[in-house]
């Protein structure tokens, strides 16, 4: 009866866990150089920004997916 | 291994009994001073105290203070801390309704001793792949990750003995993780906050004598979440913490902004004439994890408890795999 339920909170792991890998193999590695001692700044600017980018991805698929499992739930 | 069992014996009877004992008492005092509000689930006019968040901030101090004296440890002044600030955050919540604002800010500002103190590592663990360096970009997860646990266990405070119930759960989860990850001294202090968690659901369960309030959620969440941060399992931590995310999620989704659900008109889910839970018609009204649950068939209060400690439970075994995959790098 509350199948769609436990499987949307499968759904939300897994995309914790695809979240994690983009984190370390595209966000960790970036690293930019060439402004003296504001680098780390700079570095932490640019990952935030791309951090925040993939939270409204990661958001954006998380109500498709709501709408995509609780569709029969919110029309009953 | 006896330097570890003795403080942990010791701080989890400490958390549970202060909590235990100090209830009586302070429904007591909270009936004397008319802090009352009307269980909106249940038949005729019955009047239950508010808030149990006093009894909670001091099982969670006294057993801190506890674990402190055996480790002397800057990451338990930082929880102690943080959680005694949310405390204060919610306790000023209770007694007067303030905005939609108000709790987000003043639960970041409630997680500056975390940094002050210097109790935190910049590095983010994910199970699988490894840790990614962030240092400037991790404050911001600290603050983000304070306000993010306070409000999503208060957000699940929707019935008799959920929150302090989804508590146990999730704490217990979050201490296995710990454990499993050797971080045993914060796996303790985590520990606590599930005793504190159980000693409160005595009184919290069907039927209630005492509700937590703000005060009382907000210290529960802003506790876990300085764990998590501390302990360095915040990924973990969010899992276990999904259902109460879901929540929290479902009523931004359908609300579309920050605000506090005591400002909304519509509720999201009716009572029968068997005083059973159901979901509103009403288009206009929010979705919320319970008017989900209670979609399809109404359920009893009790029945509907049951049903979220199950994604409780579900999500807490997730966890647990989740720290099992920390030690695998693909």
């Amino acid at each position: 009866m509350h199948g769609p339920l436990f499987g949307f909170l499968f759904l939300m792991w897994v995309l914790v866990i695809i979240g994690g890998a983009i984190a370390v193999t595209i966000l960790g590695p970036i690293s930019i150089s060439g402004f003296g001692e504001i680098d780390p700044l700079i570095n932490s600017i640019v990952k935030g920004i791309i951090a925040i980018g993939l939270s409204i991805v990661w958001v954006l698929i998380l109500a498709k997916l709501k709408n995509l499992v609780f569709r029969k739930t919110f029309n009953a | 291994m006896t330097e570890l069992i003795i403080p942990a014996i010791i701080s989890c009877i400490v958390a549970f009994f202060t909590v235990y004992l100090m209830i009586p008492p302070l429904i007591k005092y909270l009936e004397i001073q008319n802090l009352a509000v009307r269980d909106i689930h249940k038949k005729g006019e019955i009047m239950v105290v508010r808030p149990g968040g006093p009894a909670i901030i001091a099982g969670i101090i006294a057993s801190e203070i506890v674990l402190y004296a055996f480790f002397q440890m800057n990451e338990i002044l930082a929880i102690m801390i943080t959680s005694f600030l949310a405390f204060l955050v919610g306790y000023v919540d209770d007694r007067k309704v303030m905005g939609g604002w108000f709790k987000p800010i003043g639960l970041a500002l409630a997680a500056l001793p975390i940094i002050l103190l210097g109790a935190y590592d910049t590095d983010l663990a994910f199970p699988l792949f490894g840790e990614v360096q962030i240092p400037i970009l991790y404050l911001g997860i600290i603050f983000f990750m304070i306000v993010i646990t306070g409000n999503t266990v208060n957000s699940i405070d929707v019935a008799n003995g959920i929150a302090s119930g989804f508590m146990i759960i999730a704490s217990f989860s979050l201490s296995t993780a710990l454990f499993i990850l050797q971080n045993y001294e914060i796996g303790i202090a985590s520990l606590s906050l599930g005793f504190v968690s159980l000693a409160f659901y005595k009184y919290h369960k069907i039927p209630s004598k005492i509700f937590p309030g703000d005060s009382g959620a907000l210290t529960l969440g802003a506790m876990y979440g300085a764990v998590a941060i501390v302990g360095q399992v915040e990924v973990i931590a969010a899992v276990a913490l999904l259902p109460a995310i879901l929540n929290s999620f479902l009523f931004l989704a359908s609300v579309k902004k920050i605000v506090d659900h005591r400002e909304l008109n519509e509720k999201p889910v009716e009572l029968t004439d068997e005083f059973k839970l159901k979901a509103t018609k009403n288009k206009r009204a929010r979705i919320s994890l319970v008017r989900l649950i209670v979609a399809t068939t109404p359920l009893s209060e009790k029945e509907v408890g049951i049903v979220i400690f199950k994604l409780a439970l579900f999500s807490a075994i997730l966890a647990i795999i989740t720290t099992f995959m920390m030690e695998f790098k693909l």
